[in-house]
């Protein structure tokens, strides 16, 4: 594919003009420059982030100390919490609204729009997104759904809580319960501005991605961080507008009342007038969406960290082309893997024996990935740089968590073990740690390019070890309790005496989800107080290769005050023999007799 | 007035922490700007850090499989919960392989190479036999997994009979089960939620000949060592029917009906014996006198495992296995839907 410059001689006298009109609104509100649209997706992901984990500590509150009465819980739930005991309903709600806010807002559009805005044009020597309005417009329909979400925690009858899958019927009739009355409309209406908005992110990101490369960035020159964001995007557009289609016939049928998925059901003394829908083609249409959504969280972090992992460790990132391979593996195999999540919905065996085959063959790949993070360690010169920490802590949970999966994945496994405790392990070791690490590798790695200042290290220190110990703290005991047949979404364990020894881990993982939660108070105030007192940064602070780091440290509309630069080699070229530096960014010409990898 | 106070608190806990950076940067500044970069120092006690809890976290997991093994669901009480167990066994043992092996690799190296001043990296770019090689492991191992995972669920989901199982219904709505017991003539009464009224309470078809023997009762009770095929239905939202102790599990979704066979092959007065549930039964029943709570006898039980509303932790039938004889004299006790409706 060619590759071709968007130079213009008159870019840079209109570049300045533009930079003396700005006023706060145009550069901090409406703008269009893509590095403040991550910025905004950062913010506002992490604000979102924060409601997430807050409902999360309450909650974990309630399951080690079931009916037991907390103040703190009547301060923050009112209502909802009738003398500082959390109600059922209440319950649901939380863990809906913090697997939506999690999965959805922080580690779909935090992540992948923050780094997808900031890095793409960066590392590929772009002046900015293909287009700077729908990245814009990507943005402000994020910022209209969150807002949409928030709003939905606070009507009468309490925010959608049929869990973040939200199934029909229980979420389309609002007889089911009380959180599928208005919350779920609400729920809804947010999904589809959130979908909106993904669809003409990843539009932008494909199309800067293949036609805006700066002369010499091919393909295979591509810092992984771009394949990753770009394949992710990919998956985006491929697989959003299924969700986007499940959940308008999902507010058909609560609104309109046609039958999509809703047949022969008594409600309340009634039978209710839907005949004919099934609630597992709902299973199926979430799932098509859901399960490629796994891999559009956890893509984006495995680039940052095989950017982190490489520039950090000094060395090449071990089988760039397998990793590359790998990433469009994984991609591909995504799609053909949604009923994994449905082998006891009572659908043909026969489709189960396939989805088992697909599932079981993403490990292939993703062992690849795994074996080639820890081989770019080996006999590297690791710089401990918090980025660094929380990337060697994405390659643990990403390990553990795809182990479990190799059971979970197996339809006749499946089966003791599906909607238990110990599902709600493996995939918040393996996509939420994994994708979360990667987020805070990616801030710290990349926050002297947003803020042009550093962030304190000896925090982001404390920051990551009490992170990492208590996120296993938390999420590795789950696998017992699953074992032990314990049922995820029950607001107390009380109703069955068998479960009743299991009261003391669910304490001890409280204790380690509450210490967890509020060391991230360290990251909140770290990440604050440096963008206005952090300590100036330099250019290219981790010696990097990559040319997000030839830019100004001061932002400017264009990104590059000259010509873009021009790229000579891979992002890779760490510790080459013969150089004298350890690193040689890509713009640099290949010396007489020097050998290009790529 | 608390929350004023918190509010307070808070504004100057945060204040308090920005005085303290202040004063940090302003010595840092005397001292040249220096202390953020990472230094060797840095790298020595971050990589032995890694190594510390790194190996301390593998070790935990030992703990924990030492400490709460045991909680483990007891053995299988179906005939073909074995086979489930004997392939989650092979399935744990490969896994666990893998995580004791590369677990320790990873925080190894990280702690082997972290950085040193004067060392320089070695450039290896990639090495085709190395990343054939953990291509062609994993995809052995998951082969057999592949075949042995699909051999298993081939027999759980088509059953092949020697003789005809017995027909039960479970019955699902928010927030209990029933079961119906097809009767003498083994075939359930056609069903549907446009027959409910009253006591009919899972909508039995009256007219139908097959319905009038059907028994309709809120206690399951299961023969050992007879096949049973369950059929679920449910008449407002999905639920799930979930058996751990026989290791099955099924969705009941409205509109549709589903089903699972299997055999018990355990009764409830074998399984009280069993030695891991008479542990587990002991260590509960003391937290429970610790509590003041009524002592626990052991019931293989049904819970409710897809999420359907307020009381969803609380929807669950006991299930009482027992010999042919004693479910026989059982089920001629209760009443049929021609007796009762």
């Amino acid at each position: 594919m060619s590759t071709k410059s968007t130079e213009n001689p008159h870019f840079q006298d209109h570049l300045m003009e533009h930079h003396h009109e700005e006023n706060f609104f145009t550069k901090y509100i409406f703008t269009m420059d893509h590095k403040m649209i991550g910025k905004q997706f950062l913010v506002t992901g992490m604000f979102m982030g924060i409601i997430g984990v807050m409902m999360s500590m309450l909650f974990r509150l309630e399951l080690a100390y079931p009916e037991q009465s907390f103040p703190i819980l009547e301060l923050f739930l009112g209502k909802w919490a009738p003398d500082g005991v959390m109600s059922p309903d209440m319950y649901l709600a939380l863990v809906t609204i913090h697997g939506t806010i999690m999965v959805f807002f922080v580690l779909t559009a935090g992540l992948s729009g923050t780094f997808s805005n900031l890095l793409i044009p960066l590392q590929i020597g772009a002046r900015d997104m293909a287009s700077g309005f729908l990245n814009a417009l990507s943005y402000w329909f994020f910022a209209m759904s969150s807002v949409v979400m928030v709003v939905s925690l606070f009507v009468e009858s309490g925010p959608a809580s049929a869990g973040w899958t939200v199934y029909p019927p229980l979420s389309a009739l609002p007889q089911a319960m009380p959180g599928s009355g208005a919350g779920m409309t609400l729920w809804l209406i947010s999904m589809t501005l959130f979908i909106v908005g993904s669809l003409l992110g990843s539009l932008n990101y494909i199309v800067t991605v293949l036609n805006m490369r700066t002369k010499g960035m091919s393909m295979t020159r591509l810092p992984l961080t771009i394949w990753a964001f770009f394949v992710t995007a990919v998956l985006g557009v491929l697989s959003f507008p299924v969700l986007l289609s499940a959940a308008l016939l999902l507010m058909f049928d609560r609104l309109l009342g046609t039958s999509f998925y809703l047949s022969d059901i008594f409600m309340g003394g009634e039978v209710l007038s839907y005949s004919g829908g099934s609630p597992v083609l709902y299973q199926h249409l979430f799932w098509f969406l859901g399960h490629p959504e796994v891999y559009i969280i956890l893509l984006p972090a495995l680039g940052i960290s095989s950017e982190v992992i490489a520039t950090n460790s000094r060395k090449p990132i071990f089988g760039y082309r397998a990793m590359v391979g790998s990433i469009l593996a994984i991609a591909f195999l995504s799609f053909i893997v949604w009923g994994h999540h449905m082998f006891i919905t009572g659908m043909n065996p026969f489709l189960g024996s396939v989805f088992t085959f697909t599932t079981l063959l993403i490990a292939i790949p993703s062992a690849v990935k795994a074996f080639n993070y820890i081989t770019t360690l080996w006999k590297g010169n690791i710089q401990y740089t918090p980025a660094m920490m929380f990337s060697i802590g994405l390659v643990s949970t990403f390990i553990t968590g795809g182990l479990t999966g190799v059971i979970l994945g197996d339809s006749a496994l499946d089966i003791n073990v599906h909607d238990t405790y110990f599902v709600v392990a493996h995939f918040h070791i393996v996509m939420g740690l994994s994708a979360i690490f990667g987020m805070f590798a990616g801030v710290y790695h990349w926050f002297p390019k947003m803020y042009g200042r550093m962030m304190n290290k000896s925090m982001g220190y404390a920051h990551f070890w009490l992170t990492f110990i208590t996120a296993y703290g938390v999420f590795f005991p789950m696998h017992f309790l699953g074992m032990a047949g314990l049922p995820r979404r029950y607001y107390s364990n009380t109703a069955f005496p068998m479960f009743d020894n299991l009261a003391d881990i669910n304490v001890l993982i409280t204790y380690f989800a509450i210490i967890g939660g509020i060391a991230q108070l360290i990251f909140i105030f770290n990440f604050f107080y440096s963008i206005w007192r952090g300590p100036k940064a330099p250019q290219n602070p981790w010696k990097a290769n990559s040319l997000e780091w030839t830019t100004p440290v001061e932002h400017l509309h264009g990104n590059w005050p000259g010509e873009i630069p021009v790229v000579y080699r891979w992002a890779y070229d760490y510790s080459k023999p013969g150089a004298e530096e350890d690193f040689i960014p890509q713009n640099v010409p290949l010396a007489e007799g020097e050998e290009s990898g790529h | 007035m608390n929350t004023v106070s918190i509010i307070v608190l808070v504004v100057l806990a945060i204040l308090t922490l920005v005085q303290v950076m202040r004063i940090s940067e302003v010595s840092s500044e005397i001292q040249g700007g220096k202390d953020n970069e990472v230094s060797e120092k840095d790298n020595d006690t971050q990589g032995r850090l890694m190594f510390l809890v790194g190996m301390g976290f593998v070790i935990s997991v030992v703990v924990m499989y030492i400490v709460w093994g045991r909680l483990s669901l007891p053995e299988p009480s179906s005939a073909h919960g074995s086979e489930i167990d004997g392939l989650w066994n092979l399935s744990m043992l490969i896994i666990n392989i893998v995580f004791f092996i590369v677990q320790p690799i990873l925080f190894y190296f990280a702690y082997k190479y972290r950085g040193k001043k004067g060392t320089k990296a070695v450039h290896f770019a990639h090495n085709n036999k190395l990343e054939l090689f953990w291509t062609v492991v994993p995809a052995l191992a998951l082969a057999v997994l592949i075949i042995w995972g699909l051999n298993v669920w081939s027999t759980l989901m088509m059953p092949e009979n020697e003789e005809e199982p017995i027909v039960i219904e479970l019955y699902a709505q928010q927030f209990n089960w029933t079961a119906r017991y097809s009767g003498s003539d083994n075939a359930l009464g056609f069903a549907s939620v446009y027959d409910i009224e009253g006591a009919n309470i899972v909508g039995v078809d009256t007219q139908d000949a097959a319905s009038a023997d059907d028994i309709v009762t809120k206690e399951l009770h299961l023969p050992v060592g007879k096949p049973v095929l369950f059929q679920f239905r449910s008449q407002d939202v999905i639920h799930s029917a979930y058996f751990p102790h026989f290791r099955a599990q099924m969705n009941c979704v409205p509109g549709a009906t589903t089903n699972f066979q299997f055999t018990p092959t355990i009764t409830t007065a074998e399984i009280r014996q069993n030695k891991d549930v008479k542990r587990h039964v002991e260590e509960v029943n003391t937290i429970r006198t610790a509590q003041g709570e009524d002592i626990w006898e052991f019931n293989y039980v049904l819970l409710c495992n897809k999420i359907c509303g307020a009381a969803h932790y609380n929807m669950q039938m006991d299930i009482i296995v027992e010999t042919e004889d004693e479910y026989n004299a059982w089920l001629n006790e209760q009443k049929t839907v021609a007796e009762t409706l």
